[in-house]
């Protein structure tokens, strides 16, 4: 990081409380739009309640739509905390510290938005959903089913969640301590109470250092196991044939990492943009994510493309069957062509460039368009693979979403992000104590005629 | 005995280091005396000890409970109700290990926070001497000690250069 700005401790807790402290102008009004959305696709599913799934487009054969692509969507996206957050502190690469926090926060709302796309919506009956997990019938001995994949499923999102949530709650003690500091009246005692008397002792930060290291390791495997799982929820079924792959854990895992990172940065932007953090989030850190982001998206598509090929090589009529689909079949052509260009051939030549890595506005739009993109390659497996054309005609079908599921993706998508401005507007969005780490632990070294910001290291 | 703790505040990180060597040689133990910051240091900036603490079993036992939960709700379950089904074995290893798995780490995640916290000697339900500058980047040496040595306790933190020195209640 060669752009470093020096900033004191008091400096930094005004430039970083200003969202938490302070009202942003923009905070209002950006919450009531997202809440006014959130509160329609409520109503949207109040509706289905109340009349059906029938309302949905969902029929004979596609019974999966929008949902369960807005579910995996979720997934993918809820990777990129665990990536940004726990693989970067493990390598101790220093550009993590002003991320970090807004990723893991990023993956806790986006796992709530999944569990709200799938056993809350998708199951059409809600009500019912604990059944998959708990025994119905204490009296006769029947128990859940453990072979299915919708018990691995809830397991492994709850198990991710649960992680994440305390992953976050635990970094956030010493920020928290910093907010108590700075206020008063009842909102002193909430945060008093919510730090649970943090001092800042030499032992209170030795702990903290270890809980990142030891909880980035533990959250790790549980990361991978998630989208494998999901992956798993296709891979493992009878009906479409053209899912049974044995890449699929991988692809999906690369996948999510390739939207997750991509969401990350467009979080970034954001936080220089809303709240004005240009000191701490610098054109390097968005150079150093368009790298990273180079190298995901590389290996995204070589396992896209080795799917393809495993798929073509089978030679096997339901394979055979989706990928004409996909690839030749309107409208679902337009759309694969689209996802082609969302969520590789535009970003990825764009990240190439250094200047265009380091701009603001070209790594929002890049970024968004990979999970453009990556949207559209969960609904392209999901809608084509559901459709399975085989040797019954009468079983043919389309699908149509309704007005209803249109709703009802909003909703998530309206969730994550109120979820994110209600989580600024009571802690903060960037980690004081580590950027103040950073301040502490960094001065500047003569290379010859250089003057270069170095890093001190534990 | 009731506790007392006084606090004193150092602006410069070398003042503070010496002001922990002037409460040593004034006969404060070493359970009487912690050095207070609102960033994290690198370990013995100050010259205080190194923290010992056992975190690490934490995870350990969490992981072998959640295992063992994990145990229990699979094979537990199935042998409560033998049901065959389609000549399938009643114990199936792979969907069995996904459940294990995730109960092993789960209780592996949830012991270890657990562990930070009673590691971190948190909750603190008394402050004792404190200062909201701390967290601004003041350094703070506090010492919490009996009552009767509290005036001592004083004396040594202005006589090590404090800029401020403060009391508050330990318990």
């Amino acid at each position: 990081m060669q752009e470093h700005v020096q900033l004191d401790q008091k400096q930094i807790n005004k430039e970083l409380l200003n969202g938490v402290l302070q009202m942003p102008k923009w905070w209002p009004g950006a919450t009531a739009v997202v809440l006014v959305i959130f509160i329609v696709g409520l109503c949207a599913f109040g509706y289905m309640l109340n009349k059906g799934v029938g309302v949905t487009g969902l029929n004979r054969p596609v019974y999966w739509g929008f949902f369960m692509v807005n579910f995996v969507f979720w997934i993918g996206i809820s990777h990129a905390g665990i990536m940004i957050s726990a693989i970067l502190r493990l390598t101790q690469a220093e550009w993590r510290r002003p991320v970090t926090r807004a990723a893991e926060v990023l993956t806790v709302f986006s796992l709530m938005a999944a569990l709200m796309a799938a056993p809350l919506v998708h199951v059409g009956r809600p009500w019912r959903a604990d059944l998959w997990v708990f025994p119905y019938d204490f009296a006769r001995g029947v128990w859940i089913n453990i072979r299915s994949p919708f018990i691995w499923d809830p397991s492994a999102v709850m198990t991710y969640l649960t992680a994440s949530t305390l992953f976050v709650l635990v970094a956030l003690l010493p920020d928290l301590a910093i907010i108590r500091d700075r206020s008063k009246g009842f909102t002193r005692v909430a945060y008093s109470v919510m730090c649970l008397g943090w001092r800042g002792t030499p032992r209170q930060w030795k702990l903290q250092a270890v809980a990142g290291i030891l909880l980035s390791a533990l959250v790790l495997p549980v990361f991978v196991s998630v989208h494998s799982i999901v992956s798993w929820d296709f891979a493992v079924q009878i009906g479409p044939e053209a899912w049974h792959s044995t890449i699929f854990a991988p692809y999906f895992i690369i996948g999510a990492i390739h939207s997750g990172v991509s969401a990350v940065a467009t979080v970034m932007v954001l936080m220089v943009w809303l709240w004005g953090w240009k000191n701490y989030i610098t054109p390097d850190h968005l150079d150093a994510i368009g790298r990273l982001l180079i190298i995901v998206a590389t290996t995204w598509f070589f396992f896209f493309f080795l799917e393809w090929v495993f798929a073509l090589y089978s030679l096997e009529a339901p394979e055979l069957a989706m990928r004409d689909l996909q690839v030749f079949q309107w409208p679902w052509s337009g759309l694969f062509v689209l996802f082609l260009l969302t969520a590789f051939f535009i970003p990825v030549p764009m990240w190439l460039f250094r200047n265009l890595r380091r701009s603001l506005w070209a790594m929002f739009i890049s970024t968004i368009l990979v999970n453009v993109g990556m949207w559209l390659e969960r609904f392209l497996i999901i809608i084509p693979g559901t459709m399975r054309r085989g040797h019954m005609i009468f079983d043919w079908g389309s699908y149509h979403p309704s007005l209803i599921e249109i709703l009802m993706v909003a909703m998530t998508f309206a969730w994550v992000i109120l979820g994110m401005l209600l989580f600024s507007k009571v802690f903060p969005l960037i980690p004081l104590f580590d950027i103040k780490e950073a301040m502490v632990g960094r001065d500047e070294i003569k290379v010859g005629r250089k003057t270069v910001p170095a890093s001190i290291r534990e | 005995m009731s506790q007392r703790s006084v606090i004193g505040l150092f602006t410069d990180e070398d003042a503070a280091a010496d002001a922990l060597d002037t409460v040593r040689s004034a006969g404060f133990e070493q359970s009487e005396y912690e050095i207070l910051t609102g960033t994290p240091y690198p370990e013995g900036a100050f010259g205080e000890e190194e923290p010992v603490h056992k975190l690490y079993r934490f995870p350990l036992i969490g992981a072998a409970c959640g295992f063992i939960v994990g145990l229990l709700l699979t094979a537990g379950t199935q042998l409560a109700f033998p049901l065959v089904a389609g000549g399938k074995p009643l114990l199936s290893i792979p969907p069995m290990a996904i459940i294990m798995y995730e109960g092993t780490m789960l209780g592996a995640i949830l012991f270890t926070v657990f562990g930070i916290v009673f590691e971190s000697r948190l909750p603190r339900l008394f402050m004792g001497a404190y200062d909201t500058r701390i967290t601004e980047g003041y350094i703070g040496l506090a010492i919490t000690t009996s009552e009767d040595k509290t005036g001592r306790a004083e004396e040594t933190l202005k006589g090590a250069g404090a800029l401020e020195v403060k009391r508050g209640w330990e318990s």
